[in-house]
C-alpha cells in the first residue's frame, strides 16, 4: 500500500549560500582541518620497542598457575576442557602424588592455533588454575610447537607472574576449593 | 668557461677562430650534456623523494609518524622502495600484448621527461653570461611544446590498458583518456591569457616579463586557479584520480604491472607534477623573482633558492590536496570541465583580450576575474532538480 500524501513529510535540504555554491571555502576549510593534523602530536606507537598498555583483562596467552609449594594447582577436574568452545585443551588426570587432593594433570595440554581467546576456561576454573596473560605476541615454526604442555604453561607462569603485568589473582596462590575450605 | 670561450670566439686569426670555435661547440654541448645528465638523474631522484615526501605527509595529517625504520627518519626508504621495484620479476600477463605492454609505461616516462626539456629551473639571461638553468635554451614555443609533449601521456595510459587485457585496465585507460583531453582545453585556454599579457610563449620570457613588470597571478587569480585544478586532472591526482580509483578498477591502467614498470608509471606521474609545479611558478608566480630576495640583478643562488622554494610549496600544496579531497565521480569531473571550467577559461581569455586590444589597466582583470567566479558559482550551481514541496507537486502521489 502507498504511503498516504498527507503522512509525508517532505525535508528540504538547506539552501545553499554564494559562498557554499562556489566549494572553495568548503576546500580551504578542509585545507586547514588537514594541516591542523599535521601538528598534532602523533599517535603512533613504535610497537617492537614501545610495548602496548594492554588492559588488566586483556585474553592473551593462557598460563597454569603454581600454589604456595610451586606445585601445579591443577585439580584435573575437567572444568575447562568442557567449557572450552574451541575444544582446546587436552587434559589426561592421574592419582594426585600430593595428599591434599584427588587428582593432578598427568598431561595438560593446550592447543594455542585451535584457542579462540574467549578466556571461557578461566571463568570455568574452580580453582584458579588456569588463567590468560597479557602475551599476545607468541610465534612458533611449527604446528606442534604451538601445542603448549603442562610444562610450558607452568613457565608462562613463572615469567609472568612476577612481571607485574599479570599479578596472581587469588590469595597468596593457595589452592582454593578443590581441597581447603575457602579462604 | 663560457667567459674563455666567448673570449675565444672572436680570435682575429681565421684558423684558430675555427678551431676554437669548434672546441666552443664542443664545450657548449658537453655543458648542455651534463644539464641534461643533471636534470634527468635529479628529476628521477626527486620522484622518488616524493613518494617518501607523500607519505610523510599523509602520515601527518593521519596523526602517524610515516615511514621511520629505513635509515634516519625513514630517508633511505626511497632506495628501499627503488631497490624493490627493481629487484621483482618482470611478469608480462600471458595474454597481453606484449610489445604494447612493455613500451607503454617507457613513453609515459619519455613524455615526462622530454616535457621538462623546455622548463627553466633557474635563473636564465638572453646574453648567455652565466650557467643556463634550463636544458633547450630559448625556446620560442615553450609552452606549446610542453602541452605537445606531456599530452603524449595519455598514449602511455590508454595503451597500458589496452594491452593490459584487464576489463579493469581498459576502462581505466579510457577514463583516463577522456579526462586528460577534456581538462586539456581549460589548461591551454588559461595560459594564453598569460601568454598575451607577456607577449611571449617563451618561458624565459614570462619570467623575464614578471620580473620587470608583475607577478601574473595578481591579473590572473582565475586563471591560475584554473591552470592549477587542470594541471591536478591531468597528473592524474586526487580528487580527480578516476583512472585509478582502487575502489571501481582495482588499480586502474596500472592493475597488471609490477616491478620496474609500475615504477616508470609512478616516476612519470611525478615528474608531470614536478613540472606542472614549475610552470605554476613560471606561468603564476614569477619563476625565480622574489621582490626585494631575488630581484633581477641578485646572484644566481639567491633566484634558484626562490624559484626552487616556490617549486616545493607547490608540491606540498599538491600533497595536502590530495590527502583532504575526496574523489570526485566520474560525470561531475566531466562537467567541472565542460561546463564550468571552459566557460570561464574563455570569458577570462575574452576579457584579457578586450584589455590588451583598448589598453585598459591591468587591475580590471582581477576584478573580472573575482566577477566570473562569483558569476559561476551563481549560475552553474544553482539547483535545477525539483526539492521538496516542489517535487512532491511535480510527481505527486496517487493513492
Amino acid at each position: 500500500m502507498p504511503i498516504a500524501a498527507n503522512e509525508v513529510r517532505w525535508v528540504k535540504p538547506p539552501t545553499l549560500g554564494l559562498l557554499d555554491r562556489l566549494y572553495l571555502p568548503a576546500i580551504a576549510q578542509g585545507l586547514g582541518t588537514t594541516i591542523k593534523h599535521m601538528f598534532q602530536p602523533k599517535v603512533t606507537q613504535q610497537f617492537p620497542e614501545e610495548r602496548p598498555n594492554l588492559p588488566a583483562n586483556y585474553r592473551g596467552l593462557h598460563r597454569l598457575n603454581r600454589d604456595t609449594d610451586g606445585r601445579v594447582k591443577c585439580v584435573a577436574c575437567f572444568m575447562c576442557s568442557t567449557a572450552c568452545p574451541a575444544r582446546c585443551i587436552d587434559i589426561v588426570a592421574a592419582p594426585s602424588p600430593w595428599p591434599d587432593r584427588e587428582k593432578y594433570p598427568e598431561m595438560f595440554v593446550i592447543d594455542e592455533l585451535r584457542c579462540i581467546y574467549c578466556g571461557m576456561c578461566e571463568q570455568a576454573c574452580p580453582c584458579d588454575a588456569i588463567e590468560l596473560t597479557s602475551m599476545f605476541d607468541l610465534t612458533g615454526l611449527s604446528r606442534e610447537e604451538m601445542m603448549f604442555d603442562k610444562e610450558k604453561l607452568l613457565s608462562v607462569f613463572d615469567q609472568t607472574a612476577h612481571a607485574g603485568k599479570d599479578p596472581i589473582r587469588t590469595k597468596g596462590g593457595a589452592l582454593s576449593c578443590a581441597s581447603e575450605p575457602n579462604v | 668557461m663560457i667567459h674563455i670561450a666567448r673570449h675565444l670566439w672572436r680570435v682575429r686569426d681565421t684558423k684558430t677562430r675555427h678551431k676554437w670555435r669548434a672546441i666552443c661547440w664542443a664545450t657548449m654541448d658537453f655543458a648542455t650534456t651534463i644539464t641534461i645528465l643533471i636534470v634527468f638523474g635529479g628529476l628521477q631522484g626527486l620522484a622518488g623523494f616524493l613518494v617518501y615526501v607523500e607519505r610523510k605527509i599523509c602520515a601527518f595529517m593521519q596523526n602517524r609518524v610515516g615511514p621511520n625504520r629505513v635509515g634516519p627518519i625513514g630517508l633511505l626508504q626511497v632506495l628501499a622502495d627503488g631497490l624493490k621495484f627493481i629487484m621483482k620479476e618482470e611478469f608480462v600477463p600471458k595474454y597481453a600484448d606484449k610489445v604494447l605492454f612493455i613500451v607503454a609505461p617507457a613513453i609515459g616516462m619519455v613524455a615526462a621527461m622530454l616535457s621538462f626539456a623546455v622548463v627553466p629551473f633557474g635563473p636564465t639571461d638572453d646574453n648567455m653570461q652565466n650557467y643556463q638553468f634550463v636544458v633547450a635554451k630559448n625556446i620560442d614555443i615553450g609552452i606549446l611544446f610542453i602541452f605537445a609533449v606531456s599530452s603524449l601521456t595519455v598514449y602511455a595510459i590508454i595503451l597500458g590498458g589496452w594491452a593490459s587485457n584487464n576489463k579493469y585496465s581498459l576502462l581505466g585507460g579510457l577514463r583516463s583518456s577522456a579526462q586528460i583531453i577534456s581538462y586539456e582545453i581549460p589548461l591551454g585556454l588559461s595560459v594564453v591569457g598569460v601568454v598575451l599579457i607577456c607577449g611571449s610563449l617563451n618561458l624565459e620570457k614570462i619570467i623575464w616579463h614578471q620580473a620587470t613588470n608583475s607577478w601574473n597571478i595578481l591579473w590572473q587569480p582565475l586563471a591560475f586557479l584554473l591552470f592549477m585544478v587542470s594541471a591536478f586532472a591531468e597528473c592524474n591526482r586526487l580528487p580527480f584520480d578516476l583512472p585509478e580509483t582502487e575502489q571501481e578498477l582495482v588499480g586502474g591502467y596500472h592493475t597488471e604491472y609490477n616491478a620496474m614498470k609500475l615504477a616508470f608509471f609512478f616516476v612519470g606521474e611525478y615528474t608531470h607534477m614536478i613540472t606542472t609545479s614549475f610552470l605554476m611558478v613560471i606561468l603564476f608566480f614569477g619563476g625565480w623573482h622574489l621582490p626585494w630576495l631575488a630581484d633581477t640583478t641578485s646572484p644566481a643562488v639567491l633566484k634558484l633558492v626562490a624559484f626552487m622554494v616556490k617549486m616545493s610549496l607547490f608540491i606540498l600544496f599538491y600533497m595536502l590536496v590530495r590527502w583532504t579531497i575526496p574523489r570526485f565521480r566520474f560525470d561531475q569531473l566531466m562537467a567541472l570541465a565542460w561546463k564550468v571550467f571552459i566557460p570561464m577559461a574563455l570569458a577570462n581569455l575574452v576579457a584579457v583580450m578586450v584589455v590588451k586590444e583598448f589598453g585598459l589597466p591591468l587591475w580590471i582583470l582581477t576584478g573580472v576575474s573575482l566577477a566570473i567566479v562569483f558569476a559561476a558559482g551563481l549560475i552553474v550551481t544553482k539547483p535545477r532538480v525539483p526539492v521538496g514541496k516542489a517535487l512532491a507537486a511535480k510527481y505527486p502521489v496517487h493513492v
